[in-house]
């Protein structure tokens, strides 16, 4: 029967343990006035914030302490993240390398790679984008035209990619290239390799966004030199890799909880005592997040125990970020706000925030129609 | 999955498929008692199945007791097993004994109030019941309410107690139970006895939707791949596609509701997780309900097909023991009430 198994998982004593202790650290680093938890989300560049992480142990920790992680489980890792988006900590800086590049490097990378770069990752002073879509290739990843040819001691790219998240303020990209040209089988011949933007070869320019931020940008690569030992896995592997960095991408608590400090300062703003539409509202949202929570975390025991839930993390990926949208189009019914772009302004906004991110939810990370092909294949229907 | 639970797995779906061939369904919606399926569940013991074992249980776990329950709904079963089991657990958990067949619980509405008068030489009952589940052909009911500010749980016998007989969607008998100074074969306290009867009611419902929202999702994969239009399988559509696929998140979130709602609720309903299961399952009843018609076409809306015997399950269900909005609003006045700070700590704590 096709039926998606979502397991429940207890979370061990030690994971409940580090609960407590990640806490108390984002109440002090709240206390201090490091950060304002409802002016953030997962993007919010901070690296200050990241390096004390890093101090902490907080990255890089399913890695071996070889390599600066912290040998522990997938579950812990998964109480510290969604500790961190609860807490609305700014933890953008390391997000990507700690949440998928890291882990891509761990398993595919050279012995020098894994060496000079997980430590920095995991020290929280070492960041990642994320190189994969371009101009011609979107939905369509295969269609990469990115292009790198055979060097002595290495590969030399060239082409575009875009929307790349962080590049400017980023030591390291992933990047998805073709190695050798398209057949049949579309999806052979690329590869992935690690790319140092501090390296000559590379520009990057600012795209800014529709509210005027700057979060993604061109990165654009002119006979870039990058070295053998810098390749991931193998040449022609790419489109296994990044199929399996995809996973780690949607996998997370990141997926359903970005506008979580709209839906705590929501609740605030309504008060202790709601009228009957507001708590039916609140009840609703409550009895999604917990439910989200509870598959989000069968998904972290999944990969604990090795598995590759990929079709399992589309899935609440796709009714994750369908909630996170929600949030901002059901409060504003019922705490009648104009939503603002005016710093500090509060609720207003928080809300012009939410509304502003929102249609990138479901586009960021593989669109809400590819997940939903991608179940609709679980299903054995394509 | 366990060995136990896979055995126990087969054995209620055996029974399921032996028992409810279409016309033991329509007979039962005509208003005839479902003999032999009744029967095959006894002689197996899932009536008791829910009962711990030194109250006549049959010594399943609850888990694997609220299994049994979601396969009679993927089934379609028009048999009172929820109510029989909830009655059941009420009687152990206020001391008293089980009589056997099959049982029911009143009352099942908010606004019903049944209440015991203490008089000599027995506490009696009385009061009206509103769409009693299977009221008119269970022998006992089993009554929840209050003495003197205490809770109490009652077992009374139901006849000559039906006033009327109407029937929810999916053709289950609803019965108007009317008592008037009715003995109590038994009596005993249970806290909150009443909350407990609804708050139990609403995860058996939420776990029968679950039951039948995975039946229907399997009807229309079946469907779509069989139904043939442009000269190929209508499964092959990305429209059909993606529909589907929502589908399967809706029984997904219901099936991780459910089963959060059963883990915490083993001696007795958790409130918390039963609000979520109630409002996330029943949301889905009608969004899921909604697809797999859709994907079905026409064929879908004959009674000939079989869809309808879980589709008109959910649009009952989800109204019984409290609709979405019902346990939306409690849950949101108790997370209001504790203050926007004490959400996450409360959530993590799950
Ligand atoms: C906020 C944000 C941050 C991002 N950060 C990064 C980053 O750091 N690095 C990076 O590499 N990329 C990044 N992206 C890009 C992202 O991965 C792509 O936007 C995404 O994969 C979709 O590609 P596209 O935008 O070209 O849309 P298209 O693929 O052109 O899609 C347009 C529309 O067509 C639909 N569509 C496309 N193909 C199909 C199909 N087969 N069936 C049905 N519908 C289809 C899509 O679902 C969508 O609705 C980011 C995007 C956003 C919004």
């Amino acid at each position: 029967m096709h039926e998606f198994r979502f397991e429940p998982v207890r979370l061990p004593a030690a994971a409940e343990a580090l609960r407590g202790e990640v806490r108390a650290f984002i109440a002090e680093e709240v206390a201090k006035g490091a950060f304002t938890p409802s002016r953030n989300s997962w993007s919010s560049y901070d690296p200050d914030f990241s390096r004390k992480c890093g101090e902490r142990g907080y990255i890089g920790m399913r890695w071996p302490k070889q390599y600066g992680g912290h040998e522990r489980s997938a579950l812990e890792r998964y109480v510290v993240t969604e500790e961190m988006l609860a807490g609305g900590a700014p933890v953008g800086a390391h997000w990507v390398a700690d949440r998928q590049s890291g882990q891509q490097i761990l398993r595919y990378g050279s012995d020098r790679a894994k060496r000079t770069i997980l430590p920095k990752i995991a020290a929280g002073v070492c960041f990642f984008g994320i190189g994969m879509s371009e101009p011609d290739s979107g939905s369509d990843l295969a269609a990469v035209r990115t292009r790198a040819t055979r060097v002595e001691g290495g590969w030399n790219i060239s082409g575009t990619k875009v929307w790349t998240s962080g590049a400017h303020q980023s030591n390291y990209l992933i990047a998805l290239a073709r190695t050798s040209p398209k057949e049949e089988d579309r999806h052979a011949g690329m590869t992935q390799f690690i790319v140092d933007l501090s390296h000559p070869g590379v520009s990057v320019r600012p795209i800014h966004n529709l509210y005027g931020g700057h979060d993604f940008n061109e990165v654009v690569f002119d006979r870039f030199f990058v070295a053998d030992d810098m390749v991931m896995g193998e040449a022609g592997m790419g489109w296994k890799l990044v199929t399996g960095e995809l996973a780690f991408e949607r996998s997370g608590p990141d997926r359903f909880l970005s506008t979580y400090q709209l839906l705590v300062e929501s609740i605030r703003v309504i008060g202790p005592d709601p009228d009957e539409r507001c708590a039916n509202e609140i009840g609703r949202f409550v009895a999604h997040l917990a439910t989200l929570r509870r598959m989000s975390t069968s998904v972290a025991g999944m990969l604990e125990r090795g598995a590759q839930p990929i079709v399992e993390a589309a899935l609440v990926k796709d009714i994750g970020t369908a909630f996170e949208r929600e949030i901002p189009e059901t409060f504003r019914h019922l705490i009648p706000t104009e939503p603002t772009l005016g710093d500090g302004a509060g609720y207003a906004e928080l809300l012009g925030m939410s509304i502003l991110r929102a249609p990138g939810f479901t586009i960021r990370g593989g669109t809400r129609e590819i997940l939903r092909g991608m179940i609709a294949r679980g299903l054995g229907m394509r | 999955m366990s060995e136990m639970r896979n055995d126990l797995l087969k054995t209620v779906d055996r029974i399921f498929d032996e028992h409810c061939p279409k016309p033991a369904r329509e007979s039962a919606e005509a208003g005839e008692w479902p003999d032999a399926l009744w029967r095959a569940l006894e002689e197996v013991g899932l009536d008791r199945a829910a009962l711990p074992e030194e109250a006549g249980g049959s010594g399943l776990d609850f888990e694997d007791a609220m299994l049994a329950l979601r396969r009679s709904a993927y089934h379609g079963a028009p048999v009172p097993l929820a109510e029989t089991m909830l009655a059941g657990r009420l009687l152990a958990a206020a001391g008293l004994a089980v009589p056997p067949g099959a049982l029911t619980v009143a009352p099942v509405q908010t606004s019903d109030r049944l209440r015991f008068v203490q008089g000599a030489p027995a506490t009696t009952l009385s009061g009206t019941a509103h769409r009693v589940p299977w009221g008119n052909l269970c022998a006992h009911a089993v009554v929840a309410g209050e003495l003197d500010g205490k809770g109490m749980v009652g077992l009374v016998s139901t006849s000559g107690a039906a006033r009327g007989v109407d029937k929810n969607l999916a053709g289950e008998p609803r019965a108007l139970l009317e008592f008037d100074a009715t003995a109590l074969i038994a009596l005993a306290p249970l806290k909150d006895a009443r909350a407990r009867l609804e708050a139990e009611g609403a995860l058996y419902r939420s776990v029968q939707m679950t039951g039948a929202l995975e039946r229907s999702l399997q009807y229309c994969l079946q469907y779509a791949n069989e139904r043939v239009q442009f000269g190929r399988p209508i499964a092959k559509f990305q429209a059909i596609q993606h529909m589907l696929a929502v589908l399967a998140g809706q029984v997904a979130a219901s099936s991780a509701a459910a089963d959060a709602a059963v883990e915490a609720s083993r001696l007795a309903p958790d409130e918390f997780a039963v609000s979520v299961a109630k409002s996330r399952v029943g949301e889905a009843a009608g969004k899921g309900a909604e697809i797999a018609h859709q994907v079905h076409g026409a064929m879908g809306y004959t009674r000939e097909h079989n869809l309808h015997y879980s589709t008109r399950r959910l649009w009952s269900w989800r109204d019984e023991f409290g609709n979405e909005s019902y346990w939306q609003s409690r849950l949101g006045r108790a997370v209001a009430a504790n203050g926007a700070d004490a959400l996450w700590p409360m959530l993590s704590r799950r």
